[in-house]
């Protein structure tokens, strides 16, 4: 297997993108991808899309965008894997790259959640659930996420509050990011007085769906550091599964996909967890941030949310995570999310932060995780 | 097979169920789909059955909010309407027990 490098990144502003479709979205990224790459072709497009067909009316989105980019003709394919598309995707474009089968390919991530709103808008995302044993009684992605909050809530005997912390330092770093969605602040305090969406789930706890496409494009590490001055390598890999039903899981408290994820990554990489600097996680609520950090190994169960409370979380800190807002201050345009994660810790690795920028970062873990667990999808990054 | 591909969990088997379990965690939804709007605010539940499977279910005939380890048992119910001319689904739902 052939070692494998991202060259160039695209993303465009996450945000409700009224005036433009999934196309000119998806193009957009392409094309900044490919400038920041120097190069005018690849050999193949993989795009990461969750709610295309349900949202936007449009499957067989590949050949579109590939024609919007300026790739007609180029292999290409659509990956779907809910919130983790994106990381399903990039996973594709390793292993394009790595077996050989390729030498470049451009993998890119896009949603288009305000082509629907409302009520409208809950039922198409809805479909990525369990339809016959939990989508047909009403849940919702944030009502099963509270189901999960409540319960880890009552069994650690952890208040609502002790929760606030995720979500203050995702907006912290995305306020400095001009490609977020929401750049408020959010006060201490604040965020167990927000309105509720299903308790305890607020309007300060979940991501916001949003539109966005971002882009990145593959080659193997041996050309790579001919066609551009810093390459980022992707040192490891690992993906794996869980149930798509909640109430199918046997320890409800613990991402298995999520774990088995972690652990084939870092030891594909052949690294420690000590050695990594920055980690852009799943944060679509604040539970499934404190139990990825748990599953991942960076927190002992039940504490995920200590890191938070305590300040270990921040740009300057320890472990920081979701560096450029993460999904809920950057936003969620769903199947472009692990995308946009790829593209910010690439600019993390290449000291192109601004703002945001994490001092000396040599080694980021992206993690890219569908619905509440059900699939993973960890990349390690290195300079 | 690797460790990583041993199944984790047996194989789905139809069982049978008494009806009757507890709540383990609960929650109201506010922001519903379409074709549940009309249930709003509704309380979504994961009831442990007695035989210890976990189910996800609404909770109806609330006179009170409902609570973790509260007793409930299933019936039947009207789950939605796929339009004004669709199909009706039915399906079960929990209450706490009639005495």
């Amino acid at each position: 297997m052939r070692d494998v490098a991202i060259i160039g990144i695209g993303q465009t502003p996450v945000g409700e993108h009224w005036q433009l479709g999934l196309r000119d979205l998806a193009a957009d990224a392409a094309r900044s991808a490919l400038q920041d790459a120097g190069i005018d072709s690849v050999e193949s497009l993989i795009v990461a899309n969750a709610f295309g067909a349900t949202i936007s009316s449009q499957s067989h989105l590949a050949p579109l965008v590939a024609d919007f980019a300026g790739l007609r003709g180029v292999e290409t394919f659509a990956v779907e894997a809910a919130e983790a598309s994106g990381g399903a995707a990039l996973r594709a474009g390793v292993m394009a790259v790595a077996s050989g089968a390729v030498d470049t390919t451009l993998v890119l991530g896009v949603e288009k959640a305000s082509d629907m709103i409302g009520s409208a808008r809950v039922r198409a995302r809805t479909v990525s659930l369990d339809a016959d044993d939990e989508a047909v009684q009403g849940a919702t992605l944030p009502a099963l996420a509270a189901l999960l909050m409540r319960r880890y809530m009552v069994e650690y005997g952890v208040e609502l509050a002790a929760f606030e912390g995720f979500s203050i330092n995702a907006h912290a770093n995305g306020a400095k990011n001009a490609n977020a969605m929401y750049r408020n602040l959010i006060k201490q305090g604040a965020f167990g007085k927000a309105p509720m969406i299903a308790d305890p789930v607020s309007l300060f706890d979940g991501a916001p769906d949003a539109d966005g496409a971002a882009a990145v494009i593959l080659t193997t590490a041996e050309r790579a550091g001919d066609l551009v001055p810093q390459p980022v390598r992707i040192i490891g890999g690992g993906a794996s599964s869980d149930t798509l039903a909640l109430a199918e899981r046997d320890d409800l408290l613990w991402l298995r996909a999520v774990e088995r994820s972690t652990e084939q990554a870092l030891q594909r990489a052949v690294i420690s967890r000590e050695q990594i600097n920055l980690i852009e996680l799943t944060d679509t609520f604040t539970i499934l941030a404190a139990l990825s950090l748990e599953a991942s190994g960076f927190a002992a169960r039940g504490e995920g949310w200590r890191l938070a409370q305590d300040g270990s979380i921040g740009l300057a800190s320890r472990l920081p995570i979701s560096t450029f807002g993460g999904l809920k201050s950057r936003g969620n345009p769903v199947g472009a999310t692990g995308i946009y994660q790829a593209v910010e810790a690439v600019l993390q690795l290449r000291g192109a932060g601004g703002a945001n920028q994490v001092s000396n970062a040599q080694i980021a873990m992206i993690q890219s995780v569908g619905g509440l667990g059900s699939t993973a999808f960890t990349h390690i990054l290195s300079t | 097979m690797s460790e990583n591909h041993r199944p984790a969990a047996p194989p789905h088997e139809r069982q049978a169920f008494a009806g009757t379990g507890e709540i383990i965690s609960f929650t109201t939804v506010r922001e519903a789909p379409e074709g549940y709007e009309d249930q709003v605010p509704y309380v979504l539940a994961l009831v442990r059955l007695d035989e210890g499977q976990m189910v996800t279910a609404q909770i109806t005939d609330l006179d009170g909010p409902p609570a973790i380890g509260d007793r409930v048992e299933m019936v039947t119910r009207k789950l939605t309407t796929e339009g004004p001319r669709g199909m009706i689904v039915y399906g079960y739902k929990f209450r706490r027990p009639v005495t």
